[in-house]
């Protein structure tokens, strides 16, 4: 591999004509005419059916199944229990890497939470295979399930991935006792539940010595170290094809053991077998965003400027395994105060896993903070924007550091002149329609990290001019194969359409991690670095090729433009890539690149995409029914590579964030720890006649320090600062602080 | 799934006799039986597809002016016919309130009317449920939640029925024409569905195998088309059942009320017609008072369960909220958001 030298941080690169158009999906034709394949859109040859059978108790132990009958069903190949257990090379405890969890390949007859795996059956046919699960009629011996905040909390490792429970700066007793005036509020966000429209899904087939996996992953080259380390494979065998999921949100990177079962299966039976998780096995084994109760304390001063935030979390985590939603960083991310405290401690469920769900840690975060803003500002009769400004951050609340770039303030600024926010009243339930509908305005700050994980690419240009990428690029209806390639174009000096990009399969070079937001950014500068070492290449040769007409330029001075080289200073002299490789005897040129934030720059900045979320929402004033007339988004995110997929990810996430206000949320039944609403109908998220009018605007941003691509992320901002800009809107509409997600409409009524 | 017998018939004779069989249902559109059946709740013996009998998939206009709605319509058809939407336009409102536009596309009236609970407990077969099967107790009773009915439960089960259109149809005077064994009669929509009482496995008045062939509203229904309302209260703006809705109509004559009516849905455990208001209405003039005494009269006899006693006050006001707009005259034209209490915005504005 050659050596990576990313340009110095402060020239950012000049980008073509392709990055900044609003291109349509590459991938577009293929989905609505149903050609993009999906994992479970897979049948090889002989393939068998498999279907998990899970708990439908909370907490306890499985004492009888009926694996006779089952088996004896007509079509039924083979079932699975903890007394046939297929082998693992690991113990299903181990956890390979950083990002696995605990999960469960029938080890023994324990339950930990509903919807955990205790068998597996395996039939010719999906109908079979279903009714042999039924038959199997698992028997119970259940215990009281733990649920719900009002258990002993405990103080857990860490929270999120590898964040300290507790971060602080300054004396907040100090701050708050010496405050002008306090406010204390708690929030409670409900646990969530992943509904991607496309549930996990596994086609796996052992073939020559290798495992091939069709499954949707967010990260193909750690899903296929992962499955390699538990089933004792070389990585290099595990050979994983995802190149569309239908919606990861963070659910589809870590190994799963429902997945395991289904590779071992197909190992043990020597065919191809299918395991596609059922509707409501989406509500336990495949992680969910846990439920908080955060406590957050805020001292002003007479001018209404912080003093201090005190952001505590009290989440809610699994009963045999720990990830904390790390709800209080919005604390560390959002207002300035002297004194800022985010702290943690757990609660142990018997529910499955928590992990990540688009905006972990900041949704939650955000949707708590953003309430408790608004109390203070009403405590300090300021207008809900004015207190935000007047709280605005200059540097890293937390940390100090100076951001590598924040246009927040524009973003307050633009989207309050989009929305109208001049001239709304301080006090609540002031305006109504001529239909006699409260209506109410708030506004909630959005802020999301910019993470880097590593990445690798690879381009290659060919005899004809035309170029192809290759990485183990996935798309998970964010758009990341147009705007790969568009970025590709540029780094390569053609367009669009002469560069084909090669992905979805795990043993191509490393794509890195769809997640954090952070995809475009890695795996863009990779695919960045990988045009630009090729064209580096290309230039040698022809600077070294006495025939060539930029013979002595040397590889600084030429610039690659619409599949020529010009020499820089003269730009008569000129060359094609093809006429440069067919001299050159070449029928292909290949450069590789990696994309990975430098070494040190986190040291001298702080990475954040920042926005600002106004809504405008109408309460019926006797029945309570809410409905968002209109929100507008204003988001600063570095250089926006592609503004149509942007918007979409965008209005995307502040959709969601009216779901998270008012639709989303897993009923647990307290008595049983069991979930009532575990299915599509039941389970609410926003419809489109619930987001009538979303606007997105995107405030220019120039980073010359985030990464040489000056590319920050959009896929989970929007989330942040929608859901609390909506229930401040609701106070605003009716006098009512209504402080507990999702927010229903018999909270609102004067009874 | 549980193997089952598939039978098709052609005609309603062959219907009937393959329908009476012990473990045999009825499969129209699928929507309900088909999930139910995903869940291990339904386990059919034997599938009698009713879709392709004859003649019950249209509606007929009656020389009187009323309408018969073959079973097998689809809720969306029904709801889309301008003259259907026009006569009887609370009907036509629930209709497209309900469910999902895909869903109402598959959905049949007949499978509307038939429809089971929404209760969680029925749907899983792992939870006690005296409704799926008799005497295994009410896994409901003692549990904190919003859906359960106000009206009309009883110890054994606090199940709501589901519909929208049926409560418009309650309000409406529907008939429902049922085929059986014993041959063919007819069912006042407001006596088609039993109060749980001690027994609520029977959820209908239907026998073994009999069938609902169609729906017909009398003339007289259609003097309501000029002040006809559904309004419903739910979670999210479609494709969510209504926590609490209302039917109501009325006639108008020299500013005084001649007649009323007033049903209401995700109270009980059947589509709930509220006489007592009604009888109020008539003869009083249209005005809030009257309407918010009525409604509430209507839900005079209501107990509340853990965590719903807030339906009954809410339901008191939709009542009089829907009583009131349909004073105020059915709009021109289908609402953008049926039976939504926001006015919405034109479509693609
Ligand atoms: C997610 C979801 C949301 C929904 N939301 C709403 C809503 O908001 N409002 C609303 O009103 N409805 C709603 N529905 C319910 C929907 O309207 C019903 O599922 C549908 O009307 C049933 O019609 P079908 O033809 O599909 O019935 P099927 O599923 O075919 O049958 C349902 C039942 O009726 C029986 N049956 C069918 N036809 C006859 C007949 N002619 N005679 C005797 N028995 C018969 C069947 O045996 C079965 O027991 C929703 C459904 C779903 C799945
Ligand atoms: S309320 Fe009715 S349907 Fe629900 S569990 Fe009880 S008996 Fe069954």
């Amino acid at each position: 591999m050659p050596d990576v030298t990313p340009l110095p941080a402060a020239t950012p690169i000049r980008m073509g004509s392709n990055a900044g158009q609003p291109r349509t999906r590459a991938d577009g034709l293929l989905k609505v005419t149903g050609r993009a394949t999906y994992a479970a859109d897979n049948h090889p040859a002989g393939m068998a059916q498999a279907v998990l059978v899970t708990a439908a108790i909370a907490r306890g132990r499985v004492t009888a199944m009926n694996v006779e009958a089952a088996r004896a069903h007509p079509g039924v190949v083979e079932v699975y229990t903890p007394a046939n257990r297929p082998e693992l090379a690991l113990e299903p405890d181990a956890k390979p890497s950083f990002f696995s969890k605990l999960t469960e390949t029938l080890q023994d007859d324990t339950v930990r939470y509903e919807g955990q795996p205790i068998a597996l059956v395996v039939a010719e046919t999906l109908e079979a295979a279903t009714e042999a699960a039924r038959l199997l009629a698992p028997q119970y011996a259940a215990e009281t399930a733990r649920v719900g905040f009002d258990l002993a909390p405990y103080a857990p490792e860490s929270v999120g991935f590898g964040f300290p429970i507790e971060m602080s700066k300054g004396d907040i007793a100090a701050g708050l006792s010496e405050a002008a005036s306090t406010t204390e509020t708690v929030v409670e966000t409900p646990p969530q539940y992943h509904n991607a429209m496309e549930t996990h899904a596994i086609v796996a087939e052992w073939k020559d010595g290798k495992l091939y996996l069709d499954t949707p992953t967010q990260a193909p080259g750690m899903s296929a170290a992962g499955f390699a380390a538990w089933l004792g494979l070389d990585p290099a065998d595990v050979v994983i094809r995802s190149p569309f999921l239908g919606g990861g949100f963070g659910s589809k990177a870590a190994v799963v053991g429902a997945f395991l079962l289904a590779i071992q299966a197909a190992k043990l039976l020597d065919r191809p077998v299918k395991l596609a998780l059922a509707r409501h096995q989406m509500f336990g084994h495949v992680f969910h965003r846990g439920a908080t109760r955060q406590t957050i304390k805020l001292g002003m001063d007479a001018e209404g400027r912080l003093t201090a935030i005190d952001h505590h979390t009290t989440a809610v985590t699994a009963a045999f395994e720990e990830f904390i939603e790390g709800a209080s960083g919005a604390a560390r991310t959002t207002y300035a105060a002297p004194a800022i405290r985010a702290s943690h401690d757990g609660v142990r469920n018997d529910v499955g896993v928590p992990g990540a769900m688009r905006a972990p840690g900041e949704a939650s975060g955000s949707a708590a903070l953003e309430i408790a803003a608004d109390v203070a500002a009403e405590a300090a009769g300021l207008d809900p924007l004015e207190f935000r400004l007047r709280n605005y951050a200059e540097t890293d609340p937390m940390s100090g550091l100076p951001y590598s770039s924040k246009a927040l303030r524009e973003c307050y600024a633009e989207g309050a002149r989009e929305f109208g926010w001049a001239g709304r009243p301080l006090a609540p339930r002031q305006m109504t329609d001529d239909a006699g509908m409260l209506v109410g305005w708030g506004v909630g700050t959005a802020t999301f990290p910019c993470p880097m994980f590593g990445a690798e690419a690879r381009a290659t240009l060919r005899a004809d001019g035309t170029a192809v990428i290759e990485t183990a690029l996935i798309d998970m209806g964010q758009g990341s194969w147009t705007a790969m390639a568009q970025i590709a174009a540029d780094s390569l000096g053609l367009d669009v359409e002469q560069v084909e990009i090669r992905g979805g399969v795990s043993d191509l070079p490393d794509s890195g991690v769809a997640g954090g937001s952070g995809y475009t950014a890695t795996l863009g500068l990779a695919i960045d670095n990988a045009g630009g070492d090729t064209i580096r290449q290309l230039a040698e040769i022809a600077s070294s090729d006495p025939d060539s007409p930029l013979h002595g330029t040397g590889n600084t001075r030429v610039v690659a433009r619409g599949g020529r080289l010009y020499a820089q200073d003269d730009e008569s002299r000129s060359e094609s890539y093809a006429d440069i490789l067919a001299r050159a005897g070449r029928e292909t040129l290949s450069g590789e690149g990696k994309g990975a934030r430098g070494e040190n720059d986190a040291n001298d900045h702080s990475f954040q995409s920042h926005g600002a979320v106004f809504a405008e929402v109408k309460v019926d004033p006797d029945l309570g029914q809410v409905r968002v007339t209109r929100l507008v988004g204003a988001f600063a995110a570095g250089r926006i590579i592609n503004p149509r997929m942007v918007e979409s990810q965008l209005s995307g996430g502040m959709i969601w964030g009216i779901s998270f206000a008012l639709h989303e949320g897993a009923e647990m039944d307290p008595r049983t720890g069991r979930i009532l609403n575990r299915d599509f109908g039941e389970y609410h998220v926003s419809v489109n006649s619930d987001a009538p009018s979303v606007k997105v605007l995107t405030i220019p941003e120039e980073d010359a320090f985030v990464n040489p691509l000056g590319v920050k992320g959009v896929g989970e901002i929007g989330v942040t600062g929608t859901a609390g800009a909506i229930a401040n809107a609701i106070w605003h509409a009716t006098g009512k602080r209504v402080t507990s997600y999702p927010i229903r409409l018999e909270e609102l009524l004067d009874l | 799934m549980k193997s089952f017998d598939y039978l098709r018939p052609e005609t309603l004779a062959d219907a009937i006799a393959a329908g009476g069989a012990p473990g045999a249902a009825y499969l129209a559109g699928g929507t309900n039986l088909v999930d139910l059946m995903k869940t291990g709740a339904a386990v059919p013996d034997r599938i009698v597809d009713i879709t392709r009998l004859p003649g019950l998939d249209r509606w007929e206009w009656l020389d009187d002016g009323g309408l018969r709605i073959g079973a097998l319509v689809r809720n969306s058809d029904l709801a889309h016919d301008v003259d259907v939407a026009q006569t009887f336009p609370a009907m036509a409102e629930a209709l497209l309130s309900g469910a999902s536009g895909q869903l109402r596309n598959a959905a049949t009236v007949g499978g509307n009317l038939m429809q089971a609970t929404r209760c969680p407990f029925f749907a899983d077969p792992t939870s006690s449920c005296n409704r799926r099967e008799a005497g295994s107790g009410c896994a409901a009773q003692g549990l904190s939640a919003r859906a359960f009915a106000v009206l009309g439960a009883s110890e054994a089960c606090i199940a709501t029925h589901p519909s929208d259109f049926c409560v418009a149809l309650a309000a409406l005077g529907a008939m429902v024409e049922v085929a059986g064994p014993d041959g063919t009669r007819a069912v006042a929509l407001t006596d088609f569905h039993r109060l749980p009482g001690a027994a609520p496995q029977t959820t209908t008045v239907l026998k073994p195998g009999e069938l609902v062939t169609a729906i017909t509203l009398p003339a007289a229904a259609a003097g309501f088309r000029r002040h006809a309302r559904y309004l419903k209260l739910r979670d999210r703006t479609s494709f969510a059942f209504a926590l609490v809705s209302a039917a109501a109509m009325l006639r108008i004559e020299d500013g005084i009320i001649a007649e009323a009516r007033l049903a209401f849905g995700g109270v009980a455990a059947k589509p709930w017609r509220a006489l007592d208001a009604e009888a109020a209405l008539k003869g009083a003039r249209p005005d809030a008072d009257a309407f918010a005494t009525a409604a509430a009269r209507a839900l005079e006899g209501a107990a509340a369960t853990a965590g719903n006693g807030f339906k009954i006050p809410l339901a008191a006001r939709i009542g009089a909220r829907a009583l009131t707009l349909a004073a105020a005259g059915t709009p021109a034209e289908m609402p953008v958001l049926p039976g939504s209490v926001h006015l919405g915005e034109p479509a693609h504005a």
